[in-house]
């Protein structure tokens, strides 16, 4: 009977049949290990903007001259931007991890026909990553 | 539905904008957010993070920094919303809030670099 339904061109009906489906939770990412990984993944994306925002914010008070970018200093050591600042941190480190071992899987490489191990890939974005925060922290430091 | 031509593009922003975060955003927020305000590193003063932020290489970076991440957000957040929040029938509002969002940040991120004193 549900085959010939299927098969069959549907005839128009202001009531469409709706089959059962189980309505899946608002909560599913919750189950699982793996689908609350995806999840915090997801969410570490808000992090990302948060710093951007703060960072924009910072840009402007340095603009706006002295007075201005040390009340923005001040404002940056509240206990509320401190906490806000250390969980963003967490989020973004795992941006950067997740990414990291992703890659491999994302950017398939291959020399002279050999597909370049994932391992190899990843230590290589890791070691490029140490470098280059290096570098920041030496011009942030002065160099 | 069809796809649009646009969804292409977006998806290289977003990438490319993960890309930029996950090798610069730690080490910043480090530094800056962290390391600076609770004392643990001295901080630049006023006048040298000027002159560090007047480099016309310093402003470009800043706006690769600030820019790209913001479209990375824009594109992780819309998915968030429809599958975490399962509210795609709110598809478009999101898509225009999202990366309305990020164009508008962009332009704050242009306009305050572009007049640096």
């Amino acid at each position: 009977m549900r085959s010939n339904e299927l098969n069959g061109t549907p005839r128009h009906t202001p009531y469409h049949p709706k089959w059962y489906r189980t309505r899946v939770s608002t909560y599913w990412w919750l189950h699982q290990w793996s689908y609350l990984k995806f999840v915090l993944r997801e969410l570490s994306s808000i992090f990302v903007a948060f710093f951007v925002l703060i960072t924009l914010l910072q840009i402007r008070a340095l603009s706006q001259g002295p007075q201005a970018y040390a009340e923005f200093q001040n404002w940056l050591r509240k206990p509320l931007l401190i906490t806000l600042n250390a969980v963003s941190f967490f989020f973004v480190l795992f941006h950067t991890l997740t990414w990291f071992n992703l890659a491999p899987r994302a950017l398939v490489v291959r020399v002279r026909g050999r597909r370049v191990p994932d391992t190899l890939i990843a230590a290589t974005n890791y070691i490029a990553w140490l470098a280059i925060s290096g570098i920041v922290a030496w011009l942030l430091l002065g160099g | 539905m069809a796809k649009k031509p646009i969804e292409p593009f977006l998806w290289a922003l977003f990438s490319v904008g993960g890309v930029v975060a996950a090798f610069l955003i730690p080490i910043h927020l480090f530094l800056s957010d962290l390391a600076f305000p609770l004392g643990w590193l001295k901080a630049p003063g006023y006048e040298s993070a000027l002159a560090l932020v007047r480099h016309p290489v310093s402003r470009i970076y800043l706006f690769v920094l600030c820019s790209l991440p913001l479209f990375h957000w824009a594109h992780r957040f819309r998915y968030t919303l429809y599958d975490g929040l399962q509210i795609k029938h709110l598809n478009e509002l999101i898509n225009v809030l999202c990366y309305g969002a990020a164009v508008l940040g962009t332009a704050v991120a242009g306009y305050l670099l572009w007049n640096f004193p």
